[in-house]
């Protein structure tokens, strides 16, 4: 397909010059043309240089592309005759307030006024407690009501609010509202001291520890002009893979016990708990944090520790397939997971759906194959795509997923690994940026396609951090799931996407 | 049937015996924090130059628990001679000073308030409320039902309502977005009630630390009587805490 879009290649920096910089019309023209022949929206934002206010746009087809305009003040809603950029232009009115005509459901993302001291697209004052504050929709008539659940949830799981729209046990539509963990990440990384980055790179969703450390360091290289040596792409990927483990492991777990089935939950909540001290043993921490800095990684896997994950994994293995068929093979299991929450694939496909998620509704894309970064390329990712779009299929995919990610431990385990530890709190302030210049790092995290975009001025300051979560493509993939589906299948749903409010709100 | 049976021996127990038997935890693990005075101011200021979350008071040679995310590049560049992490896992404080440390910590329970420990020593019930956490604390507090912890075999719960609760235990940095549901669940809990802080973001806002979105520390705006540090504190920093301080 011709395109005035250009490619670009993951995790490497461009001279922001060598980015098309098109009239907005052609910008739009173009952009609607990639997505509605099947592309995906990677990153779609706004930023302020000076005094004029752009947007940028990356977008995947079997390629990552790329462009960019001057951002008009009010501009003809995409999402009006292509959904997959809904969410992308709520941001946008929210963080720069710019207005989509015409955009079909044009509501705050994460409640925050705009960084450029603009008129809030939404009308919101946000001196007062504003969220909430919101006319959610709204069903009336004979056994029709309403249910509000949240922010604040009945079990240890973060903020949000969900208001269901139900007829009787039957919900008609399930509307999400987050933004309850907005922390203001974005426009910190600009102002925080460099030494900070990684360390708040770490906690943007500390499930993902090691997906958005990656995901920054590798950011930070292409602009720094570090590069990891061989081994410390080993042990990423070690990293990410354990990462991917444990929480599908622990989703399987719950899974499990949202459906009554009280063993598999109980086992597969201890054999979680093994796979995070493994993590522990490499670097010190459950969650991964503190593991990647820009360089490398801050700790070896030396042939002790190797011995011993290699023998922790080796016991349980067996272990863990045992549990799953266990879990999958139950007919009483099956009788409420198949079928469960279904959301089909040509609904997938307009959400955006990314990850186990996407992967459970037919959609095959998987980050680790399509654009490999660290280790990734020297392995053969079979797809694990499932037709069904149902509960059963986010379970049989990220089960598949779990032993595919043994498998690959386990050969990266078997050679000698050797790296040169980063040992400072990278980056460090001798470090000098490419100046005028822009990368886009993509990385298949546990929940999906991870993105960070940084673009850097003419001294090499950064003028806009971008981050995306998994999540912000998914969220609407539950909401969907929920359609005609009883309320009390919503805990079940909710467990088999397992989304991040915090990688979403930022 | 049989299945469920056979996993069931593959499985065993796997509960630990903690607090009768001690837990080690792995060499990497970084604990409380041990600061060795005698060393160079330079080599000092050379830590707290580097420190990601400034936790470190060069003057005073000490390291603020509250701040810090136990990352260790201090224990890296002073290669152990100024700062050195032990493998401790028991952070908690009752007072904020306390987290201020050069690596010797008050007893935690001579210095927990006696009317909890008769209120609450045999059935603690906790809310939890998660503010604008990453999710890590709060993993790591619900790993506290696994088989492994068992919290509930101490008569230590959470719950699903404030109103059942004896207290809530706060995980995050407290957003502008989560400030008013956080003082909601407060005031529905009965008094009288518990305020615990867990984690390093509801100490000190964290790595979050600058951000206008956020709250610098919960004790800005409510009394905490127990403060469990780390990012996120380890589920043995937890049970230790909530043990040594109402059992």
């Amino acid at each position: 397909m011709e395109t005035s879009f250009c490619e670009i290649i993951n995790g490497s920096a461009v001279a922001r010059e060598k980015i098309p910089h098109l009239s907005f019309d052609d910008f739009r023209k173009e952009a609607l043309k990639i997505v509605e022949s099947g592309g995906k929206v990677v990153q779609f934002f706004g930023y302020t240089e000076g005094k004029t206010d752009k947007l940028l746009a990356v977008l995947r087809t079997d390629k990552l592309l790329v462009a960019g305009c001057d951002a008009p003040e009010v501009y003809p809603s995409l999402s009006k005759q292509c959904e997959p950029f809904h969410m992308f232009e709520r941001e946008i009115a929210e963080q720069c307030g710019i207005r989509p005509e015409g955009h079909p459901w044009l509501k705050m993302v994460r409640y925050h006024p705009n960084y450029r001291g603009k008129k809030d697209v939404f009308g919101n004052d946000y001196a007062k407690e504003i969220p909430g504050n919101y006319d959610y929709y709204s069903v009336e008539g004979e056994e029709v009501h309403e249910v509000a659940v949240g922010p604040v949830h009945a079990g240890v799981i973060e903020p949000g609010h969900f208001r269901f729209n139900c007829i009787g046990e039957r919900v008609f539509h399930l509307e999400i509202q987050l933004g309850y963990q907005h922390r203001g990440i974005e426009p910190l990384l600009l102002k925080a001291e460099p030494k900070r980055l990684s360390v708040i790179a770490d906690s943007i969703a500390g499930d993902t520890t090691v997906g958005h450390g990656v995901s920054m360091s590798q950011a930070v290289e292409a602009l720094t002009g570090k590069s990891p040596d061989a081994g410390a792409r080993i042990i990423r990927v070690i990293g990410l893979e354990l990462e991917r483990i444990a929480n599908h492991i622990g989703d399987l777990g719950a899974l499990s016990g949202d459906v009554a089935f009280l063993p598999p939950a109980n086992y597969f909540g201890r054999i979680r708990g093994d796979f995070l001290n493994m993590t522990l043993l490499i670097c010190g921490n459950r969650l991964g944090k503190g593991f990647v800095r820009p360089g490398g990684v801050r700790f070896t896997i030396d042939s002790e520790i190797s011995r011993i994950l290699m023998e922790r994994i080796n016991e349980l293995e067996p272990q863990i397939e045992h549990v799953l068929d266990l879990l999958l093979l139950a007919p009483s299991v099956l009788a409420r997971f198949e079928g469960c929450g279904a959301v089909s694939n040509h609904d997938a496909e307009k959400l955006g759906l990314v990850g186990p998620a996407g992967r459970a509704c037919g959609l095959p894309y998987d980050a680790r194959r399509c654009f490999p970064t660290e280790h990734y390329g020297k392995f053969d990712f079979p797809e694990t795509a499932k037709p069904t779009g149902d509960v059963y299929a986010r379970a049989k995919v990220r089960a598949e997923e779990v032993m595919q990610s043994i498998g690959i431990i386990k050969s990266l385990l078997a050679e000698p690994i050797e790296t040169q530890c980063v040992d400072f709190a990278n980056p460090d302030r001798s470090s000098v940026w490419a100046p005028s210049s822009f990368v886009v790092t993509v990385n298949e995290a546990w929940r999906g396609e991870v993105s960070h975009c940084v673009i850097t001025d003419e001294t090499g300051k950064i003028v806009r951090y971008k981050i995306k979560d998994p999540s912000f493509h998914n969220w609407n993939g539950l909401a969907m799931s929920l359609r005609d589906t009883g309320i009390s299948d919503f805990p079940l749903n909710n467990k088999s996407f397992n989304l991040s409010y915090c990688g979403f709100d930022l | 049937m049989l299945s469920t049976l056979k996993n069931r021996l593959e499985q065993g127990c796997k509960t630990s015996k903690y607090p009768k038997e001690k837990i080690e935890l792995s060499p990497r693990y970084r604990g409380v924090p041990k600061i060795h005075k005698d060393v160079p101011a330079e080599l000092v200021a050379k830590c707290a130059d580097a420190c990601p979350q400034n936790a470190i008071d060069a003057e005073r040679k000490l390291i603020d628990m509250g701040r810090c995310v136990f990352c260790g590049t201090c224990e890296r560049i002073s290669k152990g001679r100024f700062v050195s992490f032990t493998r401790n896992f028991e952070l908690a404080v009752s007072e904020k000073d306390h987290l201020m440390t050069d690596g010797t910590l008050p007893d935690l329970a001579r210095h927990s308030r006696q009317h909890f420990k008769k209120l609450f020593g045999r059935s603690l019930q906790l809310r939890q409320v998660s503010a604008a956490g990453c999710n890590a604390c709060e993993a790591d507090l619900n790993v506290l039902a696994t088989p492994f912890f068992d919290l509930a075999r101490f008569g230590i719960n959470f719950v699903a309502s404030p109103r059942h609760a004896d207290g809530i235990v706060v995980t995050g940095p407290i957003s502008r977005n989560m400030k008013q549901a956080l003082f909601d669940t407060l005031e529905a809990v009965p008094a009288p009630k518990v305020v615990i802080a867990v984690g390093s973001c509801t100490l000190s806002g964290g790595p979050f630390s600058g951000s206008p979105e956020i709250t610098e520390g919960l004790d800005a705006l409510m009394d905490v009587d127990l403060f469990i540090p780390g990012c996120p504190p380890h589920p043995m920093t937890n049970l230790h805490a909530l043990l040594t301080f109402f059992k």
